[in-house]
């Protein structure tokens, strides 16, 4: 029992550890203090900028942009992936490009959309979108194209339709590889969104906070606009996972 | 029909379609032509299956008995021949299937009520009826199980007995069963075989098991087809005279020791032949 509660604290023994060796990078002068603050400076000014501050507003200009480029991917590349997964020689003749974009940098395509849809959000959203929207549409269509057979055999014995076979087990059975893309693909809508942040042309996000404390020389604001960042990365991926874990119970079982 | 049951024999195989006693059938089956890969597994193949009886298929490994129940079901299409139920098609029968890997033939995503309640949706039965009858079959096979559980949730056997409620649940008019068992340890598959013996009892539907179990073919069967290596001819298709219920003490029986020594026989000579 006790070593039970032991092993629960020891995810915080890291994050001691990082403090600890901080203050002593801190305290030494290893690093010149101008660029590495005292972690109680960076945490207060993390504190000040989440309650009710300059860094609130753009932590949130931040979440809405991912909410939307994720939305946007999932309007897309949800039902693209189903149409593309239940017919399978349409995804090979595909696969090429959507694996070949997979793997492009989507900041590589920044400039571009900044082209096509000049300055501000939309560029913003519709390029995280881009990038999200093929890691789903890749694994939703390899969760349609992987259903098991046995059920789908199962389902067609019982006298289902094609449209039933579809709807009730095809469709059942691609949701989790479907999570996993969301889950990968709002990690990625994350980064990029960003990146986006901190070019030309933005106001506010934490990109742009960040990008912007460390032009003012503000170490302590750009650390806490890192921290914020990761915070918001980490969130939404636990809350995509208990997402998952309810909409997907049967999921590994 | 008095010829069938006293066909001459040609060679080692039978010429009779039916089994021994030559019941009245209820799957006809005539004319079967499959290839798979290049491999002839049934050339012009003739099956009658009797109404109203339990019937084990038996044969050396890969001469095509899963395949034989696979095209009778539809599940996969045959080659050449026609197959009757009754003289109706298959599009007009209800049939039950029940397969060796209950694991990826149950819906996870639906608990074992919703599971069996789904085949009555399929069949455009009013919820609230299909709801009665999932409980009424429930209560008459003294099914104790949790059905509020989802598949993952039970063991292996329970799940093959949801598996075997879903197949009921529409009463088929013929059930199949694919290995049902082979994925279960010793206990729970004695255990299922008893099962699956007193739902036969009690509904009396025409059953039709693929086997790889001798012991269990004999065991649960009123005729044991017996098959030859490809392509697939039937090598036996003896009777299985044993009062049911059959329990352990039907397994010393002589008749009984007998009988399985007699298939084991075919069984042999099936699988040393070159």
């Amino acid at each position: 029992m006790r070593s039970e509660q032991f092993d629960k604290l020891l995810p915080g023994i890291g994050v001691l550890g990082l403090i600890l060796l901080w203050y002593i990078g801190y305290w030494t002068r290893i690093v010149d203090p101008v660029l590495l603050p005292s972690p109680d400076a960076a945490f207060i000014a993390l504190w000040k900028g989440m309650s009710g501050g300059r860094l609130l507003h753009d932590f949130f200009q931040t979440v809405i942009r991912t909410f939307a480029a994720i939305a946007v991917a999932s309007v897309v590349a949800i039902p693209l992936g189903i149409v593309l997964g239940a017919n399978e020689k349409l995804y090979r003749s595909v696969e090429f490009v959507v694996d070949f974009f997979r793997s492009t940098p989507a900041s590589a395509l920044f400039p571009l959309f900044l082209v096509i849809f000049g300055v501000g959000d939309a560029t913003k959203i519709y390029v995280a979108s881009f990038g999200a929207a093929l890691v789903i549409l890749f694994n939703v269509a390899y969760g349609v194209m992987n259903a098991r057979k046995t059920r789908i055999l199962a389902a067609r014995v019982m006298g289902a339709s094609r449209w039933q076979v579809m709807k009730d087990v095809i469709l059942m059975e691609s949701l989790p590889q479907t999570f996993v893309g969301l889950r990968n693909g709002v990690s990625l809508a994350l980064v990029i969104v960003v990146v986006a942040e901190m070019f030309i042309g933005s106001v506010d996000g934490l990109g742009h906070r960040v990008f912007e404390a460390q032009q003012l020389f503000n170490m302590p604001d750009m650390y806490a606009a890192i921290f914020a960042a990761g915070a918001l990365g980490y969130g939404l991926n636990i809350m995509f996972l208990l997402i998952e874990k309810s909409f997907v119970h049967w999921s590994g079982k | 029909m008095t010829m069938n049951a006293i066909a001459p024999v040609i060679g080692p195989y039978r010429t009779a379609f039916g089994p021994d006693g030559n019941p009245p059938a209820h799957i006809t089956a005539r004319g079967l032509c499959k290839e798979f890969q290049g491999e002839v597994i049934y050339d012009n193949f003739n099956l009658d299956i009797p109404r109203g009886k339990f019937v084990s298929i038996f044969g050396p490994n890969g001469c095509g008995k899963s395949t034989l129940i696979n095209m009778i079901s539809g599940l996969v299409p045959v080659g050449k021949g026609d197959i009757l139920f009754g003289g109706k098609t298959l599009a007009d029968t209800r049939i039950g299937y029940v397969f060796q890997n209950y694991r990826e033939a149950l819906f996870p995503w639906m608990s074992a009520f919703e599971n069996i309640h789904y085949a009555l949706k399929l069949r455009n039965v009013a919820d609230a009826e299909a709801r009665e009858r999932v409980k009424a079959l429930v209560a008459r096979l003294g099914v104790k199980l949790d059905l509020s559980r989802y598949p993952y949730e039970l063991s292996g056997g329970q799940q093959q007995l949801v598996s075997i409620m879903r197949a009921l649940i529409v009463e088929p008019e013929v059930l199949f069963l694919d290995e049902p068992f082979s994925a279960l340890d010793y206990e729970m598959t004695l255990f299922m075989r008893d099962q699956l013996q007193r739902i036969f009892e009690e509904t009396g539907t025409t059953t039709v098991l693929v086997s790889h179990d001798l012991e269990e073919a004999v065991y649960l069967a009123d005729y044991v087809l017996l098959l030859s290596r490809r392509p697939g001819r039937i090598a036996d298709f003896p009777m299985v005279p044993l009062p049911r219920p059959r329990n352990d003490e039907t397994l010393s029986r002589p008749d009984f020791v007998d009988l399985k020594r007699h298939c084991l026989e075919i069984f042999q000579r099936e699988v040393r032949r070159p």
